[in-house]
Formats: structure tokens, C-alpha cells, sequence
């Protein structure tokens, strides 16, 4: 069972070949034996996902329910879970009980969706390979000493694993898609407002988007139904109808105008990497697509514009966690400057503190214009390649991450090196644009993603172009060995 | 750009952060790394380019009435504080 696809559960589940509880247990019981290795999930809540099991059963028996009634998922530990504890792969939220849910996990549990956990991440998502998590690093299923990528390592592994068919996560520069091409897996960050962020801890707030994990674009297009949408409580949520992803996913794509972004296929890319993505780029063109080479000249500084632009906006959202009204507080505060300056000394991780004094040095008195106006500025032109190059084709394509897994530890000891993972990644999140990573074969028995970007709200359209891709590709069908 | 110790402990200290002395080294060596890198942003001609203000363009932050939205939750936010008490957030004592 657990090697389905949310479709694939969902029929079977509707017919009455199986109910949720069946399913459901057998899920949890195969994350009670392989989450050791993986360290994929911080909580598992198998009372409260029996429970939603039972109510699942109750609606399909009454002949009722949709595609997603009674299909086990997983939140990403960012996300509130009203009375169920919330960490953001923190110490200092270790013992945060979160007093309400984010409007995702309200959403898709009002779509009949079964949470069984809450899964690992890098701290406050500040993190490309999921070795910030203060729980500890989770593993590649693909090979237990390589890491999943990150910061929704926990919710990628998972997956890749078949603990679960599908996950929540968050998307600030890859966050998603860099962690779903690492354990081959399909990826989607939506457009910049697309899905609420209420109840989702906040990293970099101009950046933030919440998304999905899953096996393939279809099922993301079913998850993303149910979670896109206005919420008044997200004052950066945009009120736009939520189309129907899923009934435009089998649409022909001949005479789709499909970018090759000059700047993606550099030095830096691996060149087996690159050969898989070319194979890609011929399925496309086999169904009547036309790729033509198109440039951004200002996206080689995406990088250092995020490194910017990022730890500014975690500087100022996480002056809360002061130790006064929850979180983690020092032993014996001298007093309150002491119990503010040791709390949070205590309570972040390095790279955490990394990127909130980066941010405080980029903003404060005397250095605010030379860097973080001038980041803003220069995002406005990495933007504007973006929009230049969707008025000449419809998606651009190219790379997820520059090479496939790597093995824990590897870059923990330069932050540069770990930030420069990111490097194709980060773009869509400097212009809010949507992007989806799709597996696209391996390279040394590890495998490397597709990512596909579109213009603002096109979600639809990548959903559509990744489904063609997944109707004539095996890829987004491997399963890990020992997974199977 | 070389930061100094010194120069580490006041953003520290702005950030109401305690390092210890051996992190102060650690940070020293890469927030230098990290500023020297975000330099390469000094290469880009931006003379004409107004700031980003919203990563939708055209778009705004939407406001909402000022009106009382929210219930009273003291009690179950409460819960997750540290030290309360008679429904107020203990503190060291901040003024003699």
C-alpha cells in the first residue's frame, strides 16, 4: 500500500478495498521500524491520526468524500498544530505546545487528509541540507550517509521513503524543490501569496511560501487545490480563485515555448547532471515543445542578494523568541538583558545566529543603504530578467541543484559553499514566481532533479508541463532500495 | 570586509545574542566571509532602480479595519510561558 500514489490510495479507499484505518496503521507501524535510520519525523501522533482515520472511514462509508479523505500526510514541523508540539527544529520551541493550526493543516484537514506527524527540518528552515535541525540531521534514504536537503529534509525523506504519500513544506530559497531533487521526488513552491502563511513560523517574510512534497505532479495538484486560497488572517495572502489544478494536468503541451536559461547550465553544474536534464529537455520536445535560449544577466547575484535580503527579515522575525512569553528561558537570568541575551544564545543553533547577526549588521545605522536597499534594488532586476524572459516563452527549465546529494558533514564548515546549493533555487523566491522539481534520473545511483519556473500564478501550467513529463518518465516511480 | 571581534560582539549584542568567546572566533571568521561575498552586489549598476517593495508587482500589504478580531485566548497562550503569574509574564525585576 505504501508505495501508492494519493490518487492510486484514494480509488482504493473509495471502493472499499481498503479503509484509512487499515492504511493508517499500516503507515505508522512502517515509521515506527524505519524512522530510526532516517530521523525523517520529530513527532509522530498516532492517537490523533487514528482518530482522523476513523472519521475519514465514516465519511467514505457514507458514500461521501473527496480525492484526499482519509490520505495519510505529514506537516513539516513549521506549521502550528493546535495542541501537538511545534519546534521549527529548534531548541528554544522544544516544548511549544502550538495553541491553534496553521490554515494549511485546518485546510487540508478539512479535505479529510490524515496527519500522522510532524516531520524534521533545518532550524527555522535556515538550512540546505537538514543538518541545522537541533534534533539531529535526517538521512537520505537514497544512502543513509548522504543528507536529503533541506530545509524540508524531513518532510522530502519521508516521502522518498514511502513513510507517507505526500508532505507540507516551505519554500524561502529551495526549501522545497533543492530537498525533493536530492531523494526524487516532486517539489512544488507556489507563487509568492498563493497558499496562507498563517500559523507557519516566519523565516524571511518576503520570501516565504508554503508548498508541497510528493511522488508526482498530479498528487501535488491535488494537495495544492486544497491548500491555496485567500485567508484574510495572512495579510500577504492574495485573493484569487484557486483553479482547478488537477483536470488541466493531461492538456497537450505542443507548441509549448520552453527557456533555457544560459546562466543555469554554468561551470558550477554537474556534467552528469546536466546530461539528464538535456534528456529531459528531448521528452519535451518529442511532444511538440520548442526550447530556445534565454538569459537573465543579473541571476549570477541571486545568491548573494538572498544573503541579504534573507537574514535582514530573520533579524526582525525572530526578535520574538525573547524567553518571556514562550520558548525556551535561561537557568538564573541576572537580569533581563541576560535572560534575553542568553535564552536566545542558548536557544539558537550557529547558523541560526549566523543569519540573525548577518541580518542586524546588513541593517543596521550606516550599512542599511550599501547592503539591504541595495539587495532590494538588485532583486528588482533579477525580477525584471524574469519577467523579460516569460514575454519571449512560457516556463523556463533547467536544474534543481547543482549535484545531487552530498554526504553529511561535507559542507557544514563553510557557510558560502552550503549557500551556494542554492544557486538556482533562490531566484523564483527573489521574484515570488512559482517552480516545480520533477526527478529526472540519477547520477551515481543518487538522484537529481528537473525544475520548471513560471510566471506569477501559473501553477496550473507547471503542474501540466511536469504531468507530461511524469506520462513519459519512469523517474518519479523510483523508490530507494529497501524501501520498496 | 574584515570584521573584529569587537565588531562581532556589538552585532551580538544588537541582536541580543551571548556567544561565547569561542563562537565570537567562529563568527569573526565567517560573518567576514559571508559580508565580502554579499559585496559582489556593489558589481550591479542599480543607479535607476527603485527598491523592491513587494515581490508581486502592483501589489501592496492589504489592510484590514481595525476592529476586534480576536478572542480572548490568556489562558492557553499562557501555557507555553516560562514563568507566569496571576495571569502576568514574570521577568528579573527591571527596576529597583
Amino acid at each position: 500500500m505504501h508505495t501508492l500514489t494519493i490518487a492510486e490510495l484514494s480509488a482504493g479507499l473509495h471502493a472499499r478495498r481498503f479503509s484509512s484505518v487499515e492504511l493508517t496503521r499500516s503507515l505508522l507501524a512502517r515509521i515506527a521500524r524505519l524512522n530510526d535510520v532516517l530521523n525523517a519525523f520529530l513527532t509522530v501522533t498516532e492517537e490523533a491520526a487514528l482518530a482522523a482515520a476513523r472519521r475519514a472511514d465514516e465519511t467514505l462509508q457514507a458514500g461521501r468524500g473527496g480525492p484526499l479523505t482519509g490520505i495519510p500526510i505529514a506537516h513539516k514541523d513549521i506549521f502550528c498544530t493546535n495542541g501537538i508540539r511545534t519546534t521549527c527544529g529548534s531548541r528554544i520551541l522544544e516544548n511549544f505546545i502550538a495553541p491553534y493550526d496553521a490554515t494549511v493543516v485546518e485546510r487540508l484537514s478539512a479535505a479529510g487528509a490524515v496527519p500522522l506527524g510532524k516531520t524534521n527540518m533545518d532550524e527555522f528552515a535556515m538550512g540546505s541540507s537538514n543538518e541545522t535541525s537541533f534534533y539531529g540531521p535526517v538521512h537520505n534514504p537514497w544512502d543513509v550517509k548522504r543528507v536529503p536537503g533541506g530545509s524540508s529534509g524531513g518532510s522530502a525523506a519521508a516521502v522518498a521513503a514511502r513513510l507517507v504519500p505526500a508532505a507540507t513544506g516551505t519554500d524561502t530559497g529551495g526549501s522545497i524543490r533543492q530537498p525533493a531533487a536530492l531523494t526524487g521526488i516532486t517539489g512544488l513552491k507556489p507563487t509568492y501569496g498563493r497558499v496562507s502563511r498563517y500559523g507557519m513560523i516566519a523565516f524571511a517574510s518576503s520570501l516565504d511560501q508554503a508548498g508541497v512534497l510528493a511522488q508526482s505532479a498530479a498528487d501535488a495538484a491535488l494537495l495544492l487545490r486544497a491548500m491555496a486560497g485567500f485567508d484574510p488572517r495572512d495579510s500577504t495572502s492574495v485573493d484569487q480563485p484557486v483553479p482547478d489544478y488537477h483536470s488541466g494536468l493531461a492538456a497537450p503541451i505542443k507548441g509549448l515555448r520552453i527557456g533555457l536559461l544560459r546562466e543555469f547550465f554554468d561551470s558550477g553544474l554537474d556534467p552528469e547532471a546536466a546530461k539528464r536534464i538535456h534528456a529531459a529537455l528531448d521528452v519535451f520536445r518529442a511532444q511538440g515543445a520548442t526550447t530556445t535560449e534565454v538569459s537573465l544577466p543579473n541571476l549570477p547575484l541571486s545568491v548573494p542578494t538572498y544573503y541579504v535580503v534573507a537574514p535582514a527579515e530573520c533579524s526582525s522575525n525572530l526578535s520574538r523568541f525573547d524567553g518571556v512569553r514562550f520558548g525556551y528561558r535561561c537557568e538564573n537570568p541576572r537580569d533581563l538583558l541576560d535572560l534575553y541575551k542568553r535564552s536566545r544564545g542558548e536557544g539558537f543553533g550557529a547558523e541560526v545566529k549566523r543569519r540573525i547577526m548577518t541580518g542586524t549588521y546588513v541593517l543596521s545605522a550606516g550599512y542599511y543603504d550599501a547592503y539591504y536597499l541595495k539587495a532590494q534594488k538588485v532583486r528588482q532586476l533579477i525580477s525584471d530578467d524574469f519577467r523579460r524572459a516569460f514575454e519571449q516563452v512560457d516556463v523556463v527549465i533547467g536544474p534543481t541543484s547543482p549535484t545531487p546529494a552530498f554526504e553529511i558533514g561535507a559542507k557544514m564548515d563553510d557557510p558560502i559553499t552550503m549557500y551556494l546549493n542554492d544557486i538556482y533555487t533562490i531566484g523564483a523566491n527573489l521574484a515570488g514566481i512559482p517552480a516545480i522539481s520533477v526527478p529526472c534520473g540519477l547520477v551515481s545511483g543518487l538522484p537529481v532533479g528537473l525544475q520548471i519556473m513560471g510566471p506569477v500564478f501559473s501553477e496550473a501550467r507547471l503542474l501540466n508541463v511536469a504531468h507530461r513529463y511524469q506520462q513519459e518518465t519512469e523517474w518519479h516511480r523510483m523508490i530507494p532500495r529497501g524501501y520498496e | 570586509m574584515n570584521l573584529t571581534s569587537k565588531d562581532v560582539e556589538n552585532i551580538a549584542h544588537l541582536a541580543r545574542l551571548a556567544i561565547t568567546e569561542q563562537e565570537l572566533a567562529v563568527y569573526v571568521s565567517s560573518l567576514s566571509k559571508i559580508i565580502t561575498f554579499v559585496e559582489q552586489l556593489n558589481a550591479a549598476d542599480t543607479r535607476e532602480v527603485e527598491p523592491m517593495a513587494h515581490p508581486l508587482s502592483g501589489q501592496t500589504q492589504r489592510l484590514r479595519s481595525d476592529e476586534v478580531t480576536e478572542r480572548d485566548h490568556h489562558e492557553r497562550y499562557q501555557k507555553n510561558a516560562p514563568q507566569v503569574e496571576a495571569g502576568l509574564y514574570l521577568v528579573p525585576k527591571v527596576i529597583e
